[in-house]
């Protein structure tokens, strides 16, 4: 790979990939970049969290119970004596890993699932396409729920249970996106001269259907981020003592009369990191699609 | 019209077959032996026995399968284990509670959604546009629970206006029922509100340059009249018909409002159950939930064709 280096635009027009000028575009917009760099602090956060964390985020103190914010405990302590700013540094974890293995889980499901209905077609299309109408028609964060509720409380499960219940929207766009590349002249191409079926799938279809991937993921990310907070207010995500952001606030409600911190911080950490992903997709999605205005 | 009505109606049936093979397929999930599991922490052998005997656990899956579903046709959508109710009364019961909070968070959603769609359509690229845009990714950044939180300290404990939770029925007292309601309302309402605003806006864009508009323009029409009577009227449908859609996102939201407003509602229903381990509340509430959904689905899709004289051909 060579440098980018400031060229005159009918150079860049010449050497540039489709990849890299997409790259260019999403630099240029500066709510993704606001973005991305929210998302990376938090991912700092969540990586170095021993370092950054002032105490252990599950010691208790009975001296330092629901403490204001004060230069000790910068933003406050809950309702055992837990510092909360360590709390929500080591949370960054918990919703950090949420967001990006539920979606993975969701793509790895999703992806393949989607390849097969379009590519193959005919009456294995049908059934995927009706079996994922079906798991679009339980509202997603029900559906998360209901599975959450029966493999049983634990931040895996949860994890597992956004990932499952995202899956169809991966399933359907990965679907949508291979119907109308697979009838590209360059895939008869590849066919032509022989190409076996997996490669002419794997090497000359997926390439290509995933610029619209990348974006759903992002905002999907966001969504799992929003999901798992939900879990773990409700008591279906991280257990206790564990920190997580939706279990904190689960508690915090009980004490918004008199102390409001513990609610004020974990809220904002979700606030912030959702909208920085949901940011990211947007600027990734008028990045990679020009035409989507 | 017949037609589309029959061949729409005809593709329904595979969708609710898969989504009860779903939700059938969630008891699977259990570890261990179902009845064991809801006979809850006593195990008493009778319990288990019965409950073994009463979901025919030593039937193979199919066989179950068609115990379970001929109920469900027959209205019976099993029996609560910690409340010996049967599950569509419960249902009945709590369903008014939520119809009321979405009701009212749907009302506020459109009258936030659709003028700041407007507004930022009719404006784009200005102060308004910008304004409205930075509304909507806030909207649909926040979780729900916490603006709730915020809300109650604001509205509740700083200010003391509103109650911070405590249900009152419409038909007890409504001044009442209206102050309780309010606050969960609009925080279920904020999410809805935001996305009303996108899909308003994209649909407004697209109206303002068609043929037409420019010849309300041409013919000396003043703005006001060209925005309201000729652009809204014709972007309305997708808008209508994109919001009942949201009525997962209504659903879903409910389940985390009642619980910050401690309101007892269908929300409450299916965290309480899943706390109780009531596992056939929880496949009633779904089954009932996504049945709702395919139904609003359908009638978005009809109000769309009766709507739209050019799909009727």
């Amino acid at each position: 790979m060579s440098a980018v280096t400031p060229v005159v635009p009918e150079v860049m027009a010449r050497d540039a990939t489709p990849a890299r000028r997409a790259l260019r575009r999403l630099v240029r917009r500066r709510g993704a970049m606001l973005g991305l760099a929210i998302v990376l602090v938090f991912v700092v956060l969540a990586v170095f969290a021993p370092l950054i964390a002032p105490y252990d985020p599950i010691a208790t103190s009975w001296s330092a119970v629901r403490k204001p914010p004060s230069l000790q405990y910068l933003f406050g302590t809950d309702e055992i004596g837990r510092d909360v700013l360590s709390r929500v540094v080591w949370g960054a974890r918990a919703s950090l890993l949420a967001g990006l293995v539920s979606v993975c889980i969701s793509m790895a499901l999703g992806v393949p699932v989607g390849l097969l209905a379009a590519y193959v077609g005919g009456w294995t299309d049908s059934l995927i396409s009706r079996f994922t109408d079906s798991m679009l028609a339980v509202p997603f964060l029900i559906l998360a729920i209901a599975l959450a509720a029966f493999l049983g409380p634990s931040l895996s499960n949860a994890m597992i249970a956004i990932g499952v219940s995202a899956t169809p929207v991966f399933i359907r766009l990965t679907r949508a996106q291979v119907l109308a590349v697979k009838v590209e002249d360059f895939v008869e191409a590849a066919r032509a001269v022989g190409n076996p079926h997996w490669r002419i799938a794997l090497r000359h279809i997926l390439p290509n259907v995933l610029p619209p991937l990348i974006v759903q993921a992002s905002l999907a990310i966001a969504a799992a981020i929003i999901a798992e907070a939900s879990l773990s207010f409700l008591g279906l995500g991280q257990q206790p003592p564990a920190p997580s952001w939706g279990s904190m606030l689960n508690t915090a409600k009980n004490y918004v009369d008199n102390a409001p911190w513990m609610a004020i911080w974990p809220g904002l950490s979700i606030f912030f990191l959702v909208l920085s992903f949901n940011l990211l997709g947007d600027g990734l999605r008028d990045a990679l699609d020009p035409r989507h205005k | 019209m017949l037609q589309y009505l029959l061949k729409r109606l005809a593709a329904i049936i595979p969708t609710v077959f898969f989504v009860t093979i779903i939700i059938f397929g969630l008891q699977q999930l259990l570890p261990g032996d179902p009845a064991v599991i809801l006979a809850g922490e006593n195990q008493d052998p009778d319990v288990i026995a019965y409950l073994q005997k009463k979901m025919h656990l030593d039937e193979p899956l199919p066989v179950r399968y068609a115990y379970w579903i001929s109920g469900v046709f027959h209205g019976d959508l099993g029996e609560s284990l910690r409340i010996q109710q049967p599950v569509l009364d419960l249902i009945r019961e709590k369903l008014p509670v939520t119809l009321q909070l979405a009701g009212m968070a749907m009302v506020i959603a459109l009258l936030i959604g659709i003028p700041a769609g407007i507004v930022s359509a009719v404006g784009k690229d200005t102060v308004w546009d910008y304004a409205a845009n930075v509304i909507a990714l806030w909207g649909l950044s926040t979780p729900n629970f916490w603006l709730g939180i915020l809300m109650i300290l604001v509205f509740s404990v700083s200010l003391g206006w509103l109650p911070a939770s405590g249900y009152v029925s419409p038909f007890e007292d409504l001044r009442a029922n209206l102050a309780a309601m309010i606050m969960p309302a609009f925080v279920l309402g904020n999410a809805i509100a935001a996305v009303l605003m996108r899909h308003t806006r994209s649909a407004m864009l697209q109206v303002l340059n068609a043929d037409y508009v420019r010849t309300a323009r041409a013919k000396g029409l003043n703005e006001r009249t060209v925005v309201l009577r000729h652009a809204l009227r014709n972007a309305l449908t997708p808008i209508i018909t994109l919001g009942a859609l949201e009525f997962g996102t209504l659903l879903s939201g409910a389940v985390l409002t009642e619980q910050v407003f401690s309101i007892p509602g269908f929300g409450k229903l299916i965290v309480d159950a899943v706390f109780n381990r009531d596992y056939a509340v929880v496949q009633g509430v779904v089954l009932f939930t996504s049945s709702v959904y395919i139904l609003l689905n359908l009638l978005a899709d009809l109000a769309y064709f009766v709507v739209n004289p050019r799909l009727r051909g």
